[in-house]
């Protein structure tokens, strides 16, 4: 490409990124609050000492994990919505696993590690009733997907409210947590365990890897581009889209299962803190590029874990970061809009044969 | 259960509809222009919250029904812009909007979490009212359900009745054949997206204002009728008549769950509450099956009367999108 198509391309994208901060300046001002004290506290509870900064991470590796998965989805051009039942569901098969198996002689560890298998199962299921619906049933995947969301909500409260209820009284606090062996093993005086940033580097270099050097991410990639020339040329595509679905799947319900280990320590009806959807919004950001999503990833963790600081300091709702998550994703899409519209697609003006790089 | 209870409760269902008719209403015609405007679930909060603070704000119900409308407006021109003009993915678009505006709801409306605001009161029509059975049902309702009653049929009319209608149905499927007759696509496309927005945006209100009044941020339930009001325009077949008839639906299948709440206590009332969902994706399946090949594959298998049977139920159930909706129409 081109120095000055190079150059234009990152001003069209800091254009985005002020465009999309003074927006939020206004929803700041807008709301009475000093916005300049606002974001500094959202830095200050993010990154100011080295506990806040694990702290992010605890929150990235869920958003890893869901945006690994909906890489995958995304190249074969599904929009797997029901990522977020995914990761319900898979919590809900680890809890199930622990209180099969907490009271019984199987070592501790054993039940962990057969707990977050059965996490990915469930996670991978769901994805396949999402696949299945849309395969033979024609049930486009976004409504699909919404409706099992649903579902799985429902299956969650059902469980907390009924047979998994704490025993006393059944509360949106979630079931009774379990014993401190059961849980994933944390770093020293931190909310961050070993295992869990393990899976969550793990996942992206093998999408990475899995969507760049192999025969399969290429498949799915002319399914996703021209899903009929795909069939043509005889890529078996509905097989290859249940594939995709399944692993993204599975994806979600390692990301429901470490919830559940690492974190909660119990089964909670808001087990899935919203990570699917934040991960779809993620993977528009970065143009489902894999490369990218750890950074962007990163930085998205790091409002979250901020914004918990506005209700405390400034008595503003933390729904701040999605507020911000959101302008952001819609201003980078807007100007790269106006920026193909102005420059044509991938520099037209400067020659043709610039056409088919992006 | 009596007569009058029973009357009682289904002139609630009635009331009940309203919003979502406004919501499956607003994008029907959305989509018969052939844009999908995914973005309803945030365009309901927002717009209810909007609603609801400009009538406090100001005193003026009227107000906060333009407000709300007038925030659907501006995300619906939002959605045509990032799609006709940028020609960035409609849903990426919507599904962002969807959730930062939902966001936005609850972040600007925390101030006005749980105040005391106007609410919209019922209006008996007289004479009509007096009617047995009908009268309490359909004529001692609020301006709004009346609203929502006049709208199902304006907007059919319009649609099968009108030479604009035909315009908004050509832009929709055959967009090139239209244009060849003059009609300006991207224009109207442009203009129909806006006016769906408002319609849309009449349902937060109706919510805030109304049969939800007030406004109690994430815990208002508000959350998640956007996603349902999409799937009953799909079930709808994006007719107004069989769009209305899922609204109905729809509401009567959620009064059905909190009235055998009594009945049923072990089940937890949450459940029930979103019970409607699955058999929401239920009549998607019903919906859309008839189009998929294997089914045509095992009709066939069938004996022949009973084939005849099936096969004319799957084709009653059955809907077909706009030919061209969401996809972008360029004129060279």
């Amino acid at each position: 490409m081109p120095k000055r198509t190079v150059w234009l391309n990152i001003l069209f994208q800091v254009a985005a990124v002020l465009l999309a901060l003074g927006f939020t300046t206004l929803v700041l001002v807008m709301a009475g609050a000093p916005p300049l004290v606002a974001y500094q506290r959202i830095i200050y509870g993010s990154l100011s000492t080295f506990s806040r900064f694990t702290d992010v991470l605890v929150s990235w590796i869920p958003l890893m994990l869901t945006i690994s998965g909906l890489l995958i989805t995304f190249s074969a051009g599904l929009w797997n919505i029901g990522i977020e039942g995914q990761v319900t569901v898979g919590a809900v098969f680890t809890t199930l696993v622990i209180r099969l198996l907490m009271d019984t002689a199987v070592p501790d560890s054993l039940v962990i590690a057969l707990s977050i298998l059965a996490g990915v199962v469930g996670g991978a299921l769901w994805a396949l009733l999402a696949g299945a619906l849309k395969t033979f049933g024609g049930v486009n995947e976004i409504f699909g997907g919404l409706g099992l969301n649903f579902v799985a909500t429902a299956l969650t409260i059902w469980l907390i409210f009924g047979p998994w209820k704490r025993p006393g009284v059944a509360s949106m606090a979630g079931t009774e947590p379990f014993p401190a062996e059961f849980s994933l093993p944390l770093f020293p005086d931190l909310r961050l365990s070993p295992w869990s940033l393990a899976f969550g580097i793990l996942a992206i270099v093998i999408v990475y890897f899995l969507l760049r050097g192999t025969h399969f991410g290429l498949k799915l990639k002319a399914i996703g581009r021209n899903m009929r020339a795909a069939f043509l040329l005889g890529i078996p595509t509905w097989q290859h889209m249940m594939l995709a679905f399944l692993l993204c799947g599975a994806f979600a319900g390692l990301a429901g299962a470490l919830q559940v280990t690492a974190i909660y320590h119990r089964l909670i009806p808001s087990i899935s803190s919203g990570y699917g959807f934040l991960g779809l919004l993620v993977g528009m950001l970065i143009n489902y590029q894999a490369i990218w999503a750890a950074p962007v990833a990163l930085f998205f963790a790091a409002l979250n874990v901020g914004s918990i600081q506005l209700p405390l300091v400034l008595k503003l709702d933390s729904s701040f970061s999605g507020v911000l998550q959101g302008v952001l994703v819609l201003f980078v899409l807007m100007t790269e809009g106006l920026r193909q519209r102005l420059l044509g697609r991938g520099g037209l003006r400067l020659g043709r044969k610039n056409q088919g790089e992006k | 259960m009596d007569t009058s209870t029973l009357i009682v409760s289904l002139a609630g269902v009635l009331a009940w509809a309203a919003p979502i008719l406004f919501a499956v209403l607003g994008e029907t015609i959305t989509e018969r222009a052939g844009v999908i405007n995914l973005s309803l679930n945030g365009t309901i909060l927002l717009s209810a919250m909007g609603g609801f603070a400009m009538a406090v704000d100001t005193g003026s119900l009227l107000l906060g029904f333009l407000t709300g409308m007038a925030i659907g407006a501006l995300v619906a021109l939002v959605v045509a812009l990032s799609s006709i003009t940028l020609h960035q993915s409609q849903v990426a678009v919507g599904f962002v909007l969807a959730l930062l505006c939902r966001d936005l709801s609850y972040f600007l409306g925390n101030p006005y979490m749980g105040l005391p605001g106007p609410r919209l009161s019922t209006w008996s029509i007289p004479l009509l009212s007096e009617i047995p059975y009908l009268g309490p049902l359909f004529f001692d309702q609020d301006l709004v359900t009346y609203t929502s009653f006049a709208l199902i049929f304006i907007i059919w009319l319009f649609v099968y009745k009108t030479r604009p209608g035909l315009a908004l149905r050509g832009i929709g499927e055959r967009p090139a054949a239209a244009f060849v007759r003059g009609a300006n696509v991207k224009r109207l496309r442009y203009l129909y997206t806006v006016i769906g927005g408002a319609i849309i945006g009449l349902a937060g209100p109706a919510y805030s204002l109304s049969i939800k009044a007030g406004w109690k941020g994430t815990i208002s339930g508000l959350d998640g009728i956007g996603w349902i009001a999409l799937a009953i325009t799909i079930f709808g077949g994006w007719n107004p008549l069989r769009a209305a008839f899922g609204a109905y639906l729809f509401s009567f299948l959620q009064w059905l769950g909190l009235a055998l709440q009594t009945r049923l206590p072990n089940i937890p009332s949450q459940v029930l509450q979103v019970a409607p969902f699955p058999l929401m994706i239920l009549t998607l399946l019903l919906v859309n099956i008839g189009n998929a090949e294997w089914v045509d594959r095992i009709l066939a298998s069938l004996p022949e009367g009973m084939r005849r049977v099936v096969a004319r139920f799957l084709r009653a159930l059955q809907a077909s999108p706009p030919a061209s909706l969401g996809v972008p129409f360029e004129s060279e």
